[in-house]
């Protein structure tokens, strides 16, 4: 498959960003210290280019409600204005991808979907939800994303004193440059944070206005990954997988068994099953990092995997997260993992990682 | 990038500073550049008998585990402490205070073998 290659590159290599390849596409990796722009985001505003992920458009009456069936988000109930996370499920009720789906009029959602499953997500969106008119924007469609404590003071500058209004998890059309663009208070930093969807000719001349803003710093996808794991979330291909249920990821909260949607009838038998393997959140008592693919071991014999890991510089220890199976109660509290270059002490902790942060100021 | 004068370099971007029977040894700017933020630095074992070429420690980054190998024989004799609660000192400053181990010296024949600093800038600038 050819490398796709954002429409920032240029901006992005007159920054001395690392580009390398992620989901199908050349992003920036860091602009000098991954380290670096983890803090700036907690500490002040960064700016991402989101522009490999996918959107797609829904366009259906509310009571045919084919695409309401096709994901676990009950879109028919969600308030114009507001954003909802969900999951895209097989037949088994295995994740085929998490998403974030906006409600725009009574009968129009897009859906924000991962870069690497876009297009077959639009394959499978289109032929579940047969009654509705199913379009994939993601090709004329740019992405940033604004997080940070300070972040709010930049978007005022760039979308108005309206966005001062705009609540957690809600969206709004705004005035950018004397053209409207969905303006989103959500993130995946953990932080106070807002999404911008603009047309791709606008990118370029809104990343350099972004950025005179002297609070704000470019960051690239190696600080997202650690911001995102500090912040309890999971990346699609590490914690979710078709292999996955939303159970496993401990999801559940997240779904309504009462309605009906692909996957359901698979997943309401699987949360009868008892045992089955658990997404857990742990760090550990160095400044080890653990990665992906580690073994977790208990006495030595294999428990589990190591989905992500990172070295927090925010708690200034190794933290990741991984999946355990076959364990029985009050053993897995403590562990070891194994790097293939020396084992590392760990134990559970309670995710976000992190608290303390500006997400709801 | 830069490479110091004076200091020994090997093909897999460590540096030596030979004083007296010590060898101080780190790794080059080169190095630090391609891991990016150094996150952890596993202390040696002290008094470890060490070859030319082995693995004498590791160092972690947010990238990457990689070994240290050390380019000279001898004795581990000293660990720059700081790096354990400051490892990006390597990154700031690879060829001072980031130095990483000191190593009694067991041959000095051996930093024959060594690549000086003009041999190692020609090394490099073959790997770009």
């Amino acid at each position: 498959m050819d490398i796709r290659k954002t429409l920032l590159f240029e901006e992005h290599t007159a920054l001395n960003a690392l580009m390398a390849p992620f989901a199908g596409w050349n992003m920036p990796i860091h602009y000098g210290s991954i380290i670096e722009e983890t803090k700036h985001t907690r500490t002040a505003v960064s700016v991402f280019d989101i522009c490999h992920m996918g959107e797609i458009i829904i366009k259906e009456s509310p009571e045919k409600s084919s695409f309401g069936r096709a994901v676990t988000v009950p879109v028919g109930e969600m308030k114009i204005g507001s954003c909802r996370y969900g999951f895209l499920l097989n037949e088994e009720g295995g994740i085929l991808d998490d998403l974030l789906i906006y409600r725009k009029t009574e009968d129009e959602w897009m859906a924000v979907v991962n870069a690497g499953t876009a297009d077959q997500d639009f394959e499978i969106i289109k032929k579940r939800a047969a009654g509705a008119e199913v379009s994939d924007i993601s090709g004329d469609t740019a992405k940033f994303d604004i997080q940070g404590p300070g972040a709010r003071d930049v978007m005022k500058k760039i979308a108005g004193p309206d966005i001062e209004k705009l609540g957690f998890y809600k969206f709004g059309i705004f005035d950018i440059d004397g053209e409207k663009h969905i303006i989103s208070r959500t993130g995946y930093t953990g932080e106070l944070g807002y999404e911008i969807y603009i047309p791709n000719g606008k990118a370029a001349a809104l990343w350099r206005e972004i950025l005179k803003s002297e609070a704000v710093k470019p960051a690239g996808l190696g600080a997202r990954d650690i911001l995102r794991l500090e912040a309890g979330l999971p990346l699609y291909g590490n914690e979710l997988t078709p292999e996955i249920t939303p159970f496993e990821a401990g999801f559940e909260r997240f779904i309504n068994f009462e309605r009906d949607f692909f996957g359901r009838d698979a997943l309401v038998k699987k949360r009868e099953e008892k045992g089955g393997k658990k997404l857990f959140g742990f760090e550990v008592d160095s400044r080890r990092t653990p990665r992906h693919g580690n073994k977790i071991t208990v006495n030595g014999e294999e428990k589990g995997i190591v989905t992500s890991g990172a070295f927090s510089p925010h708690l200034n220890k190794g933290i990741g997260f991984g999946y355990f199976e076959k364990f029985e109660d009050g053993e897995k509290a403590e562990f070891d993992i194994d790097t293939g270059r020396g084992m590392i002490k760990a134990k559970i902790v309670k995710t976000p990682f992190l608290n303390e942060t500006s997400l709801k100021k | 990038m830069e490479i110091k004068e004076g200091y020994f370099y090997t093909k897999e971007h460590e540096w030596v500073k030979i004083e007296g029977d010590t060898a101080k040894i780190g790794i080059t700017d080169y190095a630090q550049h391609k891991l990016g933020d150094i996150t952890f630095v596993e202390p040696p074992e002290n008094g470890k008998e060490i070859s030319a070429g082995s693995a004498v420690t590791g160092v972690e980054s947010v990238k990457a585990a990689s070994d240290i190998y050390s380019p000279i024989s001898g004795k581990v004799s000293g660990f720059n402490e700081a790096l354990e609660n400051e490892p990006g000192l390597i990154n700031e400053s690879p060829y001072d205070s980031g130095w990483i181990l000191e190593v009694k010296i067991k041959d000095e024949s051996e930093k024959e073998k060594l690549l000086t600093a003009e041999a190692y800038r020609e090394y490099t600038e073959g790997l770009e």
